[in-house]
Protein backbone atom coordinates (compact mmCIF):
# COMPACT_ATOMS: atom_id res chain seq x y z
CA UNK A 1 0.00 0.00 0.00
CA UNK A 2 3.23 2.40 0.71
CA UNK A 3 4.14 1.58 -2.63
CA UNK A 4 1.18 2.42 -4.41
CA UNK A 5 0.60 5.74 -2.40
CA UNK A 6 4.46 6.45 -3.31
CA UNK A 7 3.78 5.64 -7.05
CA UNK A 8 0.52 7.87 -7.17
CA UNK A 9 2.49 11.35 -5.48
CA UNK A 10 5.29 10.70 -8.20
CA UNK A 11 2.73 10.14 -10.76
CA UNK A 12 1.21 13.25 -9.35
CA UNK A 13 4.56 14.91 -8.88
CA UNK A 14 5.27 14.81 -12.75
CA UNK A 15 2.40 17.12 -13.91
CA UNK A 16 4.25 19.45 -11.40
CA UNK A 17 7.40 19.57 -12.27
CA UNK A 18 8.91 17.79 -8.75
CA UNK A 19 12.16 19.76 -8.69
CA UNK A 20 10.54 23.24 -8.44
CA UNK A 21 7.75 21.89 -5.32
CA UNK A 22 8.53 21.05 -1.21
CA UNK A 23 5.35 18.51 -0.53
CA UNK A 24 4.55 19.86 2.88
CA UNK A 25 1.22 16.83 3.65
CA UNK A 26 0.03 14.21 2.07
CA UNK A 27 -4.37 13.90 3.33
CA UNK A 28 -5.68 10.96 3.10
CA UNK A 29 -9.10 9.49 3.60
CA UNK A 30 -8.46 6.02 4.89
CA UNK A 31 -12.00 3.99 5.01
CA UNK A 32 -12.54 1.38 8.80
CA UNK A 33 -13.60 -0.82 6.17
CA UNK A 34 -9.75 -1.46 4.45
CA UNK A 35 -6.83 -3.58 4.67
CA UNK A 36 -4.93 -0.50 5.88
CA UNK A 37 -3.54 0.30 9.21
CA UNK A 38 -2.96 4.12 9.45
CA UNK A 39 -0.36 4.09 11.79
CA UNK A 40 1.22 1.43 9.77
CA UNK A 41 0.99 3.36 6.61
CA UNK A 42 2.39 6.37 7.91
CA UNK A 43 5.55 4.45 9.54
CA UNK A 44 6.25 2.38 6.72
CA UNK A 45 5.84 5.77 4.46
CA UNK A 46 8.47 7.60 6.56
CA UNK A 47 11.31 4.71 6.33
CA UNK A 48 10.14 4.75 2.63
CA UNK A 49 10.74 8.20 1.91
CA UNK A 50 14.04 8.80 4.18
CA UNK A 51 16.90 11.13 1.77
CA UNK A 52 13.82 10.95 -1.37
CA UNK A 53 12.27 14.44 -2.74
CA UNK A 54 9.16 13.54 -0.26
CA UNK A 55 11.29 12.93 3.12
CA UNK A 56 10.04 16.41 4.48
CA UNK A 57 6.43 15.34 3.49
CA UNK A 58 3.52 14.27 6.24
CA UNK A 59 0.57 12.32 6.04
CA UNK A 60 -2.18 12.96 7.52
CA UNK A 61 -5.37 10.69 7.82
CA UNK A 62 -8.89 11.00 8.35
CA UNK A 63 -11.14 7.88 9.38
CA UNK A 64 -13.96 7.48 7.32
CA UNK A 65 -16.50 5.48 9.63
CA UNK A 66 -17.34 2.03 8.54
CA UNK A 67 -20.91 2.32 7.58
CA UNK A 68 -23.87 0.26 6.17
CA UNK A 69 -27.45 0.43 4.82
CA UNK A 70 -30.18 -1.70 6.43
CA UNK A 71 -31.91 -3.91 3.44
CA UNK A 72 -35.11 -3.64 4.90
CA UNK A 73 -35.39 -0.32 6.91
CA UNK A 74 -32.63 1.48 4.61
CA UNK A 75 -31.48 3.48 7.92
CA UNK A 76 -27.83 3.54 8.17
CA UNK A 77 -25.72 2.26 11.17
CA UNK A 78 -22.46 1.51 11.84
CA UNK A 79 -21.48 -2.24 11.81
CA UNK A 80 -19.86 -3.72 14.77
CA UNK A 81 -17.89 -7.68 14.60
CA UNK A 82 -19.33 -8.41 17.58
CA UNK A 83 -22.34 -7.97 16.33
CA UNK A 84 -21.49 -9.85 13.14
CA UNK A 85 -22.23 -6.45 11.50
CA UNK A 86 -25.57 -7.37 11.46
CA UNK A 87 -27.98 -4.08 11.27
CA UNK A 88 -29.40 -3.18 15.51
CA UNK A 89 -32.50 -2.08 13.69
CA UNK A 90 -34.25 -5.32 12.09
CA UNK A 91 -31.02 -7.68 12.53
CA UNK A 92 -30.28 -8.50 9.40
CA UNK A 93 -26.48 -9.77 7.83
CA UNK A 94 -24.56 -6.84 6.29
CA UNK A 95 -25.89 -5.56 3.24
CA UNK A 96 -25.18 -2.34 1.37
CA UNK A 97 -21.89 -0.76 2.52
CA UNK A 98 -22.38 3.37 2.40
CA UNK A 99 -18.67 4.13 3.51
CA UNK A 100 -15.38 2.08 4.83
CA UNK A 101 -13.78 1.54 1.62
CA UNK A 102 -11.93 5.01 1.11
CA UNK A 103 -8.31 4.25 0.16
CA UNK A 104 -7.57 8.14 -0.94
CA UNK A 105 -4.98 10.61 -1.07
CA UNK A 106 -7.52 13.45 -0.85
CA UNK A 107 -5.17 16.97 -1.21
CA UNK A 108 -1.71 17.27 -1.02
CA UNK A 109 -0.21 20.42 0.73
CA UNK A 110 2.76 22.35 -1.40
CA UNK A 111 4.73 24.86 -1.96
CA UNK A 112 6.88 26.04 -4.73
CA UNK A 113 10.65 26.76 -3.95
CA UNK B 1 9.42 30.60 -0.94
CA UNK B 2 5.09 30.72 -1.85
CA UNK B 3 2.63 30.16 -0.11
CA UNK B 4 1.41 26.62 0.30
CA UNK B 5 -0.94 25.21 -2.42
CA UNK B 6 -4.16 22.42 -1.20
CA UNK B 7 -4.11 20.34 -3.91
CA UNK B 8 -7.80 18.35 -3.74
CA UNK B 9 -6.83 15.48 -6.27
CA UNK B 10 -9.72 12.40 -4.51
CA UNK B 11 -7.18 9.97 -6.06
CA UNK B 12 -7.95 6.42 -4.74
CA UNK B 13 -4.18 4.98 -3.49
CA UNK B 14 -5.10 1.67 -5.64
CA UNK B 15 -5.52 3.63 -8.98
CA UNK B 16 -2.36 2.32 -10.76
CA UNK B 17 -3.17 -0.92 -9.96
CA UNK B 18 -6.97 -0.50 -10.40
CA UNK B 19 -6.07 0.62 -14.13
CA UNK B 20 -3.73 -1.93 -14.62
CA UNK B 21 -5.99 -4.55 -13.70
CA UNK B 22 -8.97 -3.03 -15.88
CA UNK B 23 -6.19 -3.56 -18.68
CA UNK B 24 -5.59 -7.19 -17.54
CA UNK B 25 -9.37 -7.97 -17.60
CA UNK B 26 -9.79 -6.11 -21.62
CA UNK B 27 -6.93 -8.93 -22.09
CA UNK B 28 -8.51 -11.64 -20.29
CA UNK B 29 -12.09 -11.02 -22.61
CA UNK B 30 -10.36 -10.60 -25.54
CA UNK B 31 -9.00 -14.09 -25.46
CA UNK B 32 -11.96 -15.29 -24.18
CA UNK B 33 -10.45 -16.52 -21.30
CA UNK B 34 -12.43 -16.39 -17.34
CA UNK B 35 -9.99 -16.02 -14.81
CA UNK B 36 -10.42 -16.60 -11.17
CA UNK B 37 -8.48 -15.57 -8.45
CA UNK B 38 -7.69 -18.11 -5.84
CA UNK B 39 -7.21 -16.67 -2.13
CA UNK B 40 -6.66 -18.14 1.10
CA UNK B 41 -4.40 -18.11 4.30
CA UNK B 42 -1.24 -20.04 3.66
CA UNK B 43 -2.08 -24.23 4.06
CA UNK B 44 -5.97 -24.06 3.00
CA UNK B 45 -5.48 -26.20 0.43
CA UNK B 46 -5.53 -24.21 -2.35
CA UNK B 47 -3.05 -25.92 -4.23
CA UNK B 48 -4.12 -29.23 -3.63
CA UNK B 49 -7.72 -27.76 -4.61
CA UNK B 50 -5.93 -26.71 -8.34
CA UNK B 51 -3.98 -30.59 -8.56
CA UNK B 52 -7.77 -31.78 -8.57
CA UNK B 53 -9.77 -29.75 -9.89
CA UNK B 54 -7.06 -28.75 -12.85
CA UNK B 55 -7.58 -32.96 -13.91
CA UNK B 56 -11.35 -32.74 -13.13
CA UNK B 57 -11.67 -30.05 -16.07
CA UNK B 58 -9.03 -31.56 -18.61
CA UNK B 59 -11.79 -33.60 -20.23
CA UNK B 60 -13.74 -30.32 -20.63
CA UNK B 61 -11.89 -27.17 -20.67
CA UNK B 62 -8.50 -25.95 -21.27
CA UNK B 63 -7.09 -24.54 -18.28
CA UNK B 64 -4.02 -22.66 -17.80
CA UNK B 65 -2.07 -21.44 -14.00
CA UNK B 66 -0.35 -18.26 -12.68
CA UNK B 67 1.36 -19.05 -9.30
CA UNK B 68 1.92 -16.79 -7.07
CA UNK B 69 4.30 -17.73 -4.09
CA UNK B 70 6.54 -15.42 -2.36
CA UNK B 71 9.71 -17.22 -2.55
CA UNK B 72 9.49 -20.91 -3.95
CA UNK B 73 8.57 -22.62 -7.18
CA UNK B 74 7.04 -25.57 -5.35
CA UNK B 75 3.52 -25.16 -5.94
CA UNK B 76 4.33 -24.50 -9.50
CA UNK B 77 6.05 -27.60 -9.67
CA UNK B 78 3.93 -29.78 -8.38
CA UNK B 79 1.04 -27.84 -11.03
CA UNK B 80 3.26 -28.38 -14.00
CA UNK B 81 3.03 -32.55 -13.40
CA UNK B 82 -0.15 -32.16 -14.43
CA UNK B 83 0.92 -31.34 -18.21
CA UNK B 84 -0.89 -27.67 -18.53
CA UNK B 85 1.14 -24.09 -18.84
CA UNK B 86 1.92 -23.20 -15.74
CA UNK B 87 3.95 -19.59 -15.37
CA UNK B 88 4.93 -19.31 -11.37
CA UNK B 89 5.05 -16.19 -9.84
CA UNK B 90 7.76 -15.09 -7.18
CA UNK B 91 6.87 -11.97 -5.67
CA UNK B 92 9.92 -11.60 -3.21
CA UNK B 93 8.86 -9.68 -0.15
CA UNK B 94 5.49 -9.12 -1.38
CA UNK B 95 2.77 -10.39 0.41
CA UNK B 96 0.20 -10.45 -2.53
CA UNK B 97 0.01 -10.30 -6.39
CA UNK B 98 -0.62 -7.29 -7.98
CA UNK B 99 -2.43 -6.72 -10.87
CA UNK B 100 1.39 -5.69 -12.76
CA UNK B 101 2.97 -9.00 -11.53
CA UNK B 102 -0.33 -10.93 -13.05
CA UNK B 103 0.46 -8.70 -16.34
CA UNK B 104 3.68 -10.00 -16.54
CA UNK B 105 2.80 -13.27 -15.65
CA UNK B 106 0.21 -13.31 -18.64
CA UNK B 107 2.75 -11.90 -20.85
CA UNK B 108 5.06 -15.02 -20.26
CA UNK B 109 2.30 -17.31 -20.00
CA UNK B 110 2.05 -16.20 -24.23
CA UNK B 111 5.20 -17.53 -25.04
CA UNK B 112 4.19 -20.39 -23.59
CA UNK B 113 0.78 -20.77 -25.57
CA UNK B 114 -1.71 -18.80 -27.57
CA UNK B 115 -4.27 -18.19 -25.08
CA UNK B 116 -6.99 -17.71 -27.50
CA UNK B 117 -6.98 -21.85 -27.21
CA UNK B 118 -7.55 -21.27 -22.99
CA UNK B 119 -11.08 -21.66 -21.60
CA UNK B 120 -9.95 -20.75 -18.18
CA UNK B 121 -6.84 -18.91 -16.29
CA UNK B 122 -6.33 -19.88 -12.38
CA UNK B 123 -4.00 -17.58 -10.58
CA UNK B 124 -3.13 -19.17 -7.10
CA UNK B 125 -2.77 -15.40 -5.20
CA UNK B 126 -0.34 -15.90 -2.22
CA UNK B 127 -1.56 -17.74 1.24
CA UNK B 128 -2.56 -14.43 3.01
CA UNK B 129 -5.93 -13.28 4.03
CA UNK B 130 -5.43 -9.63 4.22
CA UNK B 131 -3.77 -7.93 1.05
CA UNK B 132 -4.80 -10.38 -1.92
CA UNK B 133 -8.28 -8.54 -0.67
CA UNK B 134 -7.71 -5.02 -1.82
CA UNK B 135 -5.59 -5.80 -5.09
CA UNK B 136 -7.86 -6.43 -8.16
CA UNK B 137 -5.77 -8.22 -10.85
CA UNK B 138 -8.35 -8.48 -13.51
CA UNK B 139 -10.49 -11.44 -12.54
CA UNK B 140 -13.72 -12.15 -13.04
CA UNK B 141 -14.44 -13.98 -9.89
CA UNK B 142 -12.79 -14.52 -6.43
CA UNK B 143 -12.94 -17.42 -4.95
CA UNK B 144 -11.60 -17.83 -0.96
CA UNK B 145 -10.85 -20.70 0.59
CA UNK B 146 -11.08 -21.19 4.57
CA UNK B 147 -10.23 -24.20 5.75
CA UNK B 148 -12.11 -26.25 9.30
CA UNK B 149 -8.59 -25.82 11.22
CA UNK B 150 -8.76 -22.09 10.89
CA UNK B 151 -11.62 -21.65 13.22
CA UNK B 152 -15.09 -20.13 12.87
CA UNK B 153 -14.13 -16.92 13.49
CA UNK B 154 -12.10 -15.96 10.40
CA UNK B 155 -14.65 -14.29 8.37
CA UNK B 156 -15.39 -11.75 11.15
CA UNK B 157 -11.30 -11.55 11.92
CA UNK B 158 -11.04 -11.13 7.88
CA UNK B 159 -13.75 -9.25 6.47
CA UNK B 160 -12.62 -7.95 3.63
CA UNK B 161 -11.29 -10.89 2.36
CA UNK B 162 -14.53 -13.08 2.88
CA UNK B 163 -16.45 -9.74 2.09
CA UNK B 164 -15.25 -9.49 -1.86
CA UNK B 165 -15.45 -12.88 -2.65
CA UNK B 166 -17.88 -14.45 -5.01
CA UNK B 167 -17.43 -18.00 -3.96
CA UNK B 168 -16.13 -19.51 -0.58
CA UNK B 169 -14.99 -23.38 -0.67
CA UNK B 170 -14.98 -24.07 3.15
CA UNK B 171 -12.11 -26.88 2.52
CA UNK B 172 -10.77 -29.88 5.11
CA UNK B 173 -14.11 -30.55 5.72
CA UNK B 174 -13.17 -34.78 6.29
CA UNK B 175 -11.67 -33.42 9.43
CA UNK B 176 -15.27 -32.40 10.82
CA UNK B 177 -15.54 -35.54 12.95
CA UNK B 178 -12.34 -35.22 14.67
CA UNK B 179 -12.86 -31.21 15.22
CA UNK B 180 -14.64 -29.33 17.86
CA UNK B 181 -15.51 -27.45 14.77
CA UNK B 182 -19.74 -26.02 14.43
CA UNK B 183 -20.04 -24.96 11.18
CA UNK B 184 -22.92 -23.70 10.97
CA UNK B 185 -21.66 -21.26 13.15
CA UNK B 186 -18.79 -20.45 9.95
CA UNK B 187 -21.39 -20.50 7.78
CA UNK B 188 -23.52 -18.01 9.77
CA UNK B 189 -20.36 -15.85 10.02
CA UNK B 190 -19.45 -15.64 6.36
CA UNK B 191 -23.21 -14.67 6.15
CA UNK B 192 -22.71 -12.05 8.32
CA UNK B 193 -20.02 -10.63 6.06
CA UNK B 194 -20.99 -11.36 3.04
CA UNK B 195 -24.66 -13.14 2.46
CA UNK B 196 -24.39 -12.73 -1.48
CA UNK B 197 -21.35 -15.21 -1.85
CA UNK B 198 -21.95 -19.02 -2.97
CA UNK B 199 -20.67 -20.90 -0.13
CA UNK B 200 -19.44 -25.15 -1.11
CA UNK B 201 -18.15 -27.44 1.72
CA UNK B 202 -14.79 -29.30 -0.23
CA UNK B 203 -12.59 -32.04 0.63
CA UNK B 204 -9.66 -32.98 -1.24
CA UNK B 205 -9.54 -36.30 0.44
CA UNK B 206 -13.03 -38.05 -0.07
CA UNK B 207 -13.39 -35.44 -2.59
CA UNK B 208 -16.86 -34.32 -1.69
CA UNK B 209 -18.20 -31.26 -2.92
CA UNK B 210 -15.62 -31.15 -5.78
CA UNK B 211 -18.84 -32.11 -8.42
CA UNK B 212 -20.73 -28.17 -6.62
CA UNK B 213 -17.25 -26.68 -7.17
CA UNK B 214 -16.93 -28.37 -10.85
CA UNK B 215 -20.49 -27.36 -11.36
CA UNK B 216 -19.84 -23.84 -10.55
CA UNK B 217 -16.92 -23.56 -12.13
CA UNK B 218 -18.34 -25.08 -15.72
CA UNK B 219 -21.33 -22.82 -15.50
CA UNK B 220 -19.33 -19.61 -15.04
CA UNK B 221 -17.14 -20.74 -17.91
CA UNK B 222 -20.04 -21.23 -20.28
CA UNK B 223 -22.03 -18.24 -19.46
CA UNK B 224 -18.84 -16.14 -19.83
CA UNK B 225 -18.31 -17.81 -23.33
CA UNK B 226 -21.75 -17.08 -24.36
Amino acid sequence: MTKCLILSMEEWAEKKNKEKIIVEKINLKIGEFTCVEPISLINTFNAAVLGSWLDSSEITIETIPFEGKCSKCNRSYFPKKENGYKSPCCNLNLDEIISGRELKIASIDFKEK
Amino acid sequence: MHLPISDKIELNILHQNSHQAEKNKVKFNNYNLLCLNIMSSPGAGKTRLLEITLEDLSTEFQSAVLEGDMTTNLDAARLEKLNIPVVPITTGRACHLDANMVSGGLKLLEKKINPHILDILLVENVGNLVCPAEFEIGEHFKVALLSITEGEDKPLKYPIMFREADLILITKVDLLPHLNFDINELKSNISSTNPKADVIEISSITKSGFDLWQKWISKKILKFKK
